[in-house]
């Protein structure tokens, strides 16, 4: 069974790829030539659509994007005025045209407009997006007047997607869109994506490619695992020692205050959050660079090797450090949540050293390090309550029994899948939300189509009432950085990425990996066409290959 | 200021062997540098010489066989003073005058209109001293490779200043055939991102382009005797396939960098989209007595397919200089002409029996005949060598299966043919990059046996199939992990032994391949003074 279907995606991959429906392969027995999947290139696939076999024409002179009367958001919404100019550009290909043949009559199967209607009181244009977000909308296309309503400014956004990709070529070349109906919404509302911009600094060209790129995928959350051993490139007004001292270096390896904002600002006007990850207690060597005392100086026998450990849980300093340090986040980071990290903590320094040792005696901890743990993270889950954020923590602070609040979201890394959905239940039975990426560790790559085993995974697939399914909120696909760079991030992310985004969009039946394969090939040949670099999936071929070496 | 220095085995020789990096501590930084692949033998002292751009240049010594008009040198020159000095533009001119430096190039051969090709020298010897430095040669190819280890010595100190160090150097490679695969049936390459291939194989000084141009998925090779096979086999007629013109592009702009162009026109097996433009070449499947519909690998039992088979490579072998062209011959699956009674009947007439590795043979040999007919020296893959009897047919064969891939060394060179080593540099299969140290740790001559056999060892090629690799992510994969095999296939074997020493080495090669626009992937965790700028 499952020899055959590999099989079978072997013949298909050699046979087709988007856009060649009508060609000059030959279409002889050898090579079954895999029907088109009928959703075209939809990705991820909506949860209602129906196209119908009416081919309707779109013409660059003609088309425009208008704000629909009695929508609440208008020409001085940023976020859909931009919008319209980006997805006018990859429909297409170029800005829009001077109105020369503006008089020429458009026929009656030519669409020559999008009307978008944001319908709720708050459009919230000028806002930020947020875990509970309305990201619905829904798409009707016809001729002349195609109509895209959304309650909020975010679902008008996937719309926009969407219906760019409901475009196609004919065999003439021309722009055609068939007459659709789309109803759609989100699966999960986390759907995320972490990059780690400390093992390598990341050029704030790669973060925003990337934030494109999720757009078209419709990710709504970048996870900005933003620091941690290897280099700190954040650049802190309050503290500027730590990337003075803590980077690669300390100006070309930094993102300073204008770089977080310009990508917050990117980010937003994709319909995407921004969580920032500031790891502690562990994972903090290229903290203590550029802050005295904050590590835990490990000893050697009774005299200090040199060598430091985790953040110093003991010292007063350390928590007027951190209240000072996460104010200052909260203030940059415009997002309801902070990631506070929390996972694989060494005890070993900890240990080494005297005062800890003297510490934990008078707090009578015992030999037991996690109670540690446990009190350093409870004072900065305290510290960063006052901040008014919400936070994410690594699984590993739920498993060592810290008392968290109740909205507190624990992220899921660790294990194989029956260990991944006993902690989700767990989790869950404990009446915590939760987030899953233990399967989608995307910098572990193997052989063959790697895709598949990711799009595979689903979140809600444990032990559990429905209660419990409920409390998930969705996922992350992380690509972590020890040997990821600029040189190589987009085309390690992409299109593997795409299959764990439909996961958390897409309803929970979509589970047909033909029908993926063909929709995912079309879906990355686009990406390609976009300027994206995104690796084939199998050999096959693209309409317009990438052109960006 | 620290010279490390190894072991070396003639110590009474004024030469450090073995350096295997320069640790030039500078102002409290220390910047290493080095030459990747290692030259075989390289001094370098402490005192070092400022350059200055606007007063660097390249000349020609008085007795040198060429002089100004060397097509492929005056070219080097344009390119590697880019290349030395990365920073430089016409407007900034910041750097102190009178620092005036010359570059004296000589060779003994004028080789400048020709193709570089198997018995090509690249032995040269380099001499910088201040404010001068000589490069000596037998032929332009050998300058090439000196001045790319020359643009390797060349360093910036933290203002931006460049510097080179008084050096010897004397060196040429260990194996002449050094090579690089590209697959362009399995997803196509554009022909700019073939031409920067050649650029980064310069820079690992690789010296064969293996072009593996055609396979089952598309023929985008545009062939002027039979223009179907890519009107009807390539993925698209127009847009993805290579044209006459591409073809001399490669081979031209290969030439220039000293590096040979060899196709593979890969048969019987691997031929499915040749079928597609070209009636009655391959072999029609039967199904129960009657033809399936399908096709299996070439008709090796018709005339008319080695009619045209004799065209085909007669074309090829005059777009393509190269005296050596691959006849592939892998992988052929023989169900399809068992199945077909025409081809039962001509292994009847042939005597043949059922054995249809004879058949295959058969089918090899003619090809081999055509082709040393067209004066061209035959690569096969090892398949061939295994099911062949009258191995004296072959002449090179190359070793690409996995597991003990010396025993077949050992067993090919027995048999007194020459071998290309491919085995343990396949790398399409993936593993993160630190894993450049099993594309480092192959020893190709490890096996017992004559140093006659050794010397039938010609060299090694690294693979990348593109199953899964077309443009978008082709350079991070083949770079810098393809540099690994190069400095196996270059450099001596007992001075590059080990990877700890290589590994700050292969870094910092790795961020001057960056700084030239080479997308190399990271080996580890770490920062480069300037990082890829793409996507």
């Amino acid at each position: 069974m499952r020899a055959l279907s590999v099989s079978a995606l072997l013949l298909l991959a050699l046979g087709c790829c988007w856009g060649t429906q009508d060609n000059f392969l030959d279409e002889d027995v050898v090579e079954p030539v895999i029907q088109a999947s009928k959703y075209g290139s939809l990705w991820p696939l909506p949860q209602k659509v129906q196209i119908s076999d009416v081919p309707l024409k779109l013409s660059g002179t003609t088309f425009e994007f208008t704000d629909a009367k009695g929508s609440t958001a208008g020409a001085s919404c940023s976020v859909l005025q931009n919008a319209y100019r980006r997805y006018f550009d990859y429909i297409f290909g170029g800005p829009k045209k001077q109105k020369m043949s503006r008089n020429r009559r458009s026929g009656p199967t030519e669409v020559t407009e999008l009307q978008v209607s944001i319908t709720s009181p708050d459009s919230q244009c000028d806002g930020y997006p947020g875990v509970t977000s309305d990201e619905s909308y829904e798409l009707s296309v016809d001729a002349p007047v195609a109509v895209l309503k959304a309650p909020t400014v975010w679902g008008a956004l996937h719309g926009l997607e969407t219906f760019s990709q409901l475009v196609y070529e004919d065999k003439y070349g021309a722009k055609t869109i068939n007459s659709t109906k789309v109803s759609d919404f989100p699966r999960f509302a986390h759907r995320g994506i972490l990059l780690d911009s400390s093992r390598h600094f990341l050029p704030i060209k790669v973060l925003l490619a990337n934030l494109e790129t999720m757009a078209m995928n419709k990710f709504n959350v970048f996870h900005w695992h933003i620091v941690d051993d290897q280099s700190f490139p954040y650049l802190s007004r309050t503290f500027p020692q730590l990337s003075q001292k803590g980077a690669y270096h300390p100006y070309t390896h930094v993102y300073t205050p204008a770089d977080v904002k310009m990508v917050i600002e990117f980010a937003r006007l994709r319909g995407i959050r921004v969580i920032p990850e500031f790891d502690t207690p562990g994972h903090t060597q290229s903290w203590g660079k550029g802050q005295m005392d904050l590590l835990t100086p490990c000893f050697s026998g009774a005299a200090p090797s040199g060598t430091f450990g985790p953040v110093n849980p003991i010292l007063n300093t350390t928590y007027d450090f951190m209240s000072r340090f996460f104010k200052e986040v909260s203030s940059v980071f415009p997002d309801g949540y902070v990631h506070l990290g929390g996972d694989e903590v060494d005890f070993s320094c900890w240990k080494s050293n005297p005062d800890i040792k003297k510490f934990m005696d008078e707090q009578g901890f015992g030999q037991d390090y996690s109670k540690l743990e446990s009190f350093y993270i409870q004072k900065l889950l305290d510290i960063v309550t006052t901040t008014k954020k919400g936070y994410i923590i690594w699984q590993e602070v739920f498993d060592n029994g810290v008392k968290l609040k109740p909205d507190t979201l624990i992220h899921v890394w660790k294990g194989n899948q029956e260990q991944y959905q006993s902690e989700m239940a767990k989790i869950t039975s404990a009446g915590y939300q939760t987030l899953l990426s233990s399967p989608w560790y995307l910098n572990r790559i193997y052989y063959g189509q790697d895709w598949q085993n990711p799009y595979k995974a689903d979140p809600q697939d444990f032990k559990g009432t429905e209660e419990q399914k409920k409390l998930v909120i969705g996922g992350e696909a992380c690509l972590w950085g020890e040997y990821v760079d600029a040189t190589n991030l987009t085309p390690r992310l992409w299109p593997r990425a795409s299959a764990v985004a439909e996961r958390l969009w897409s309803a929970k039946e979509v589970t047909d990996i033909n029908d993926a394969y063909n929709r995912l090939s079309a879906h990355r040949c686009r990406m390609v066409e976009r300027g994206i670099p995104a690796e084939p999936l199998f050999s096959s071929f693209c309409p317009h290959e990438y052109k960006g070496i | 200021m620290k010279v490390m220095r190894a072991v070396n085995t003639k110590q009474c020789v004024p030469i450090i062997y073995a350096l295997l990096q320069l640790i030039i501590f500078y102002g409290g930084r220390n910047v290493v540098t080095g030459v990747w692949p290692l030259p075989h033998a390289l001094t370098v002292f402490p005192e070092r010489y400022p350059l200055n751009p606007r007063t660097f240049y390249f000349d020609y010594g008085r007795h040198s066989a060429t002089q100004q008009g060397c097509s492929v040198l005056d070219a080097a020159f344009r390119r590697y003073l880019w290349i030395i000095f990365p920073d430089y533009t016409a407007e900034n001119g910041q750097f102190a005058a009178n620092n005036s430096f010359n570059l004296h190039i000589s060779t003994d051969h004028n080789d400048c209109e020709n193709y570089p090709n198997e018995d090509s020298s690249e032995r040269y010897n380099l001499s910088v001293s201040a404010g001068q430095a000589s490069l000596n040669a037998a032929t332009v190819w050998g300058i090439l490779r000196g001045l790319e280890t020359f643009s390797q010595l060349v360093y910036q100190d933290e203002h931006g200043s460049y510097f080179v160090n008084k050096t010897y150097i004397e060196d040429f490679p260990r194996f002449q055939f050094r090579g690089v695969l590209l697959d362009t049936s399995r997803h196509y390459l554009p022909v700019y991102a073939i031409l920067k291939t050649l650029d980064a194989m310069s820079y690992s000084k690789f010296n064969v382009l293996h072009w593996h141009i055609v396979d089952d998925p598309s023929f985008p090779y545009q062939s002027r005797s039979f223009p179907n096979l890519s009107n009807k086999g390539a993925f698209h007629p127009e847009t993805h396939i290579y044209t006459q013109s591409d073809a001399r592009r490669v081979i031209s702009y290969a030439r220039m960098r000293g590096i040979r162009v060899l196709p593979e026109f890969d048969s019987p097996g691997h031929t499915r989209s040749w079928g597609k433009g070209q009636s009655d070449l391959l072999t029609p499947c039967y199904k129960g007595g009657a033809p399936s519909g399908a096709f299996g690998p070439v008709n090796p039992a018709l005339q008319s397919t080695y009619r045209f088979m004799t065209a085909l490579f007669k074309e090829v072998s005059s777009v393509f200089p190269d005296s050596y062209i691959h006849l592939g011959g892998d992988e052929v699956d023989f169900s399809c002409w068992r199945s077909n009674p025409h081809v039962r009947v001509f292994m009847q007439k042939m005597g043949f029996g059922g054995d249809f590795p004879k058949l295959e043979a058969f089918y090899v040999e003619n090809l081999v005949n055509i082709t040393s007919a067209l004066n061209k020296t035959s690569i096969v893959w090892q398949d061939v060598f295994d099911y062949h009897e009258r191995r004296s047919a072959l002449s090179v064969v190359e070793v690409w299966k996995h597991g003990c891939y010396l025993c077949k060394v050992r067993q090919v060179t027995k048999a007194g043919l020459r071998v290309i080593l491919a085995s343990p540099w396949y790398l399409d299969l993936p593993g993160p990059t630190h894993n450049w140290a099993r594309y480092y740790t192959v020893w190709p001559l490890a096996f017992p046996g004559s140093e006659k056999q050794k010397k039938l060892v010609i060299g090694g090629e690294v693979c990348m199939w593109g199953e899964y690799v077309d443009a978008t992510n082709l350079f991070p994969k083949l770079w810098p992990r393809a540099s690994a095999a190069a400095e196996r296939l270059w450099s001596d074997e007992k001075q590059t032994s080990s990877v700890e020493r290589a590994s700050p080495r292969l870094e910092d090669f790795r961020c001057k391949l960056l700084r030239r626009g080479i997308q190399a992937g990271p080996l580890y965790v770490g920062h480069c003074k300037h990082e890829y700028q793409g996507v």
